[in-house]
């Protein structure tokens, strides 16, 4: 099997691409998750906090507002280079897969908490002030109404977060980290390879595919506003 | 059993206040089922929506069960509004739960074990006729259903009051009806107080014993329902209660009279009697009868004659016959 595609991409180069593409999947569903982990609470201070919503308070949603933005305006080469000293103090070293990991997470988090606010918006207010004049808390408003009601959306904005953040992996070249991005531009443009660079290239958008896909799904099946209804009205269907 | 004593709300928009509601002052007895109409803009939802505080007042004050609730703390006025459960106009359902969890959400969030919360949810389905559709999303169910499982849901607590914010403003006549009858059952066989906030005026008649008037905030008219119906006294009141009827408008600037009646003297030919003893010829431009709390109630617009003297004559018929009427 091995021997097969050695003779079709090169000597040794089987084993290359499988490590660029674990590599690659562990970066970013790692950076993801950690992205999350931040921007997730980030998200909900945002959306609470503003105006009108559950617990207002101008100066934390200015505060977040200003953070969050600031670091999505900072171009990612950029962030990755002023970042290096926090790094070296997190993560132990400024290089490496490890390392970008956390440059990503940085870059990410910001733009993870706006896609959170963003969906959490869209939860009708009707259905809140309903949870409130049931006597619910704000934490029982965020954990059993909110999120529950914004679940298809989040999902989707979760398909755009992790599909963004595979789109920055190929920068891992410039601090000697790998997978498949580095791959193509270490092979496309230091060693004039464009064969190996196109494969690279096509691997990464299957990935891209295999996860915007997966993560679509999941979101329209677990909506339960129009689409369960077309599926039970057909299973009626069969059945009679 | 709620109090509202010189309630108003201001609103702070653009350094410009706008009153939505002044100094409004109700007192709600238990087991009433008191409407509270107005066209839109009125400021009726404000005012609904104070009562439970999810808007706070900017002046008076709502005693409920003898609590001042601008006194209570953020968490004993969590406690307060278990007691008194909301359904609204766009029934703001969970779209991500079914109709049975919809039903167990406020029983959750007090932290009744699951198993409880369930049977009661199945009961309380079973109390507005939806035992069938339990695991349908809200998506699945028409108007009328998600109304029935709102108000399923508002039962959950076991409150004293429940607030219907235009409850049936979204529905047809046929659900209205159907939504209002229930709504009277759980105030007659429970003995749930309810508020009912309205535009409509069959709403009124069909379930309410109390009415209040509102117009640019304020309380014009308030009083049983039946003797506002039979002699309103805003222009408000009689716009809302004359029978619609689309010629009307056209010929109010004549003379024009609207006589009520209630069930007792309907029985007799009225307006032949009229005719024939004042012999005077009037037109009848629109005529209802409404239903209210188990009487019927008559009403009739009449246009007299110019002559002077055959409109004296009238008067002084309607007057013999006790029955009521004015000009409008």
């Amino acid at each position: 099997m091995i021997e097969f595609f050695d003779n079709l991409l090169g000597t040794g180069m089987t084993e290359m691409y499988v490590n660029a593409i674990f590599t690659t999947v562990k970066i970013t569903l790692l950076s993801t998750f950690l992205a999350y982990v931040i921007g997730f609470p980030l998200g909900i201070i945002l959306y609470g906090t503003a105006s009108g919503s559950i617990f207002p308070n101008k100066s934390v949603n200015a505060a977040a507002g200003v953070i969050v933005n600031i670091l999505r305006s900072i171009p990612f080469v950029i962030l990755l280079v002023m970042t290096q000293p926090l790094a070296s103090v997190i993560v132990g070293t400024k290089i490496g897969d490890n390392a970008f990991i956390f440059y990503l997470v940085v870059a990410a988090a910001p733009f993870v908490a706006r896609m959170i606010e963003s969906s959490l918006k869209e939860v009708d207010a009707g259905v809140i002030e309903a949870a409130q004049s049931m006597g619910s808390n704000n934490f029982q408003i965020i954990t059993k109404v909110v999120i529950p009601e914004a679940k298809p959306s989040l999902i989707i904005g979760s398909a755009i977060a992790v599909t963004t953040i595979l789109g920055y992996t190929p920068m891992t070249y410039l601090i000697a980290g790998g997978g498949l991005g580095e791959m193509a531009v270490r092979y496309g443009l230091y060693k004039f390879d464009s064969k190996t660079m196109y494969i690279s290239s096509v691997l990464l958008i299957i990935l891209v595919q295999i996860l915007q896909e997966t993560l679509n799904h999941i979101a329209k099946s677990s909506d339960k506003r129009i689409r369960n209804q077309q599926n039970t009205h057909q299973k009626k269907e069969k059945k009679s | 059993m709620i109090e509202l004593k010189r309630l108003s709300k201001v609103f702070d928009a653009d350094s410009k206040n706008i009153t939505a509601v002044n100094d409004v002052s109700l007192t709600i007895e238990k087991g009433d089922v008191y409407g509270i109409i107005g066209l839109s803009g009125a400021g009726k939802s404000t005012l609904v929506r104070c009562i439970n505080y999810l808007e706070t007042p900017t002046g008076g004050s709502v005693v409920f069960n003898g609590v001042d609730l601008g006194t209570l703390s953020h968490k004993e006025l969590l406690k307060q509004r278990q007691k008194m459960s909301m359904i609204f106009q766009n029934f703001n359902l969970l779209s991500q739960r079914t109709a049975l969890k919809n039903v167990c959400y406020p029983l959750e969030i007090i932290g009744t074990p699951k198993k409880e919360a369930e049977e009661k949810a199945k009961k309380l389905l079973e109390t507005v006729g939806l035992s069938d559709r339990m695991n349908s999303y809200p998506a699945q169910l028409s108007g009328g259903q998600k109304q029935r499982v709102a108000i399923a849901r508002a039962l959950a607590t076991d409150p004293q009051v429940l607030l219907c914010d235009e409850a049936t403003s979204a529905l047809d006549p046929n659900t209205t009806r159907s939504i209002l009858s229930l709504l009277k059952k759980i105030n007659t066989e429970m003995g749930v107080t309810i508020i009912v906030i309205t535009h409509e005026m069959k709403v009124v008649e069909q379930i309410c014993n109390k009415v209040a008037v509102i117009e640019n905030g304020e309380i014009v008219e308030k009083g049983y329902v039946k003797d506002i119906f039979m002699s309103p006294v805003s222009d408000i009141a009689k716009e809302l209660i004359l029978p619609k009827n689309e010629g009307i408008k056209r010929v109010l600037s004549e003379r024009v009279i609207r006589i009520a009646f209630d069930g007792r003297s309907s029985v007799e030919p009225l307006i032949a009697n009229l005719i024939l003893e004042c012999h005077a010829v009037v037109n009848i431009l629109g005529a209802d009868t409404k239903d209210i709390e188990g009487t019927a109630y008559g009403q009739m617009l009449l246009q007299l004659p110019d002559d002077e003297a055959a409109v004296n004559r009238i008067k002084a018929y309607l007057d013999k016959k006790e029955v009521k009427y004015e000009e409008v």
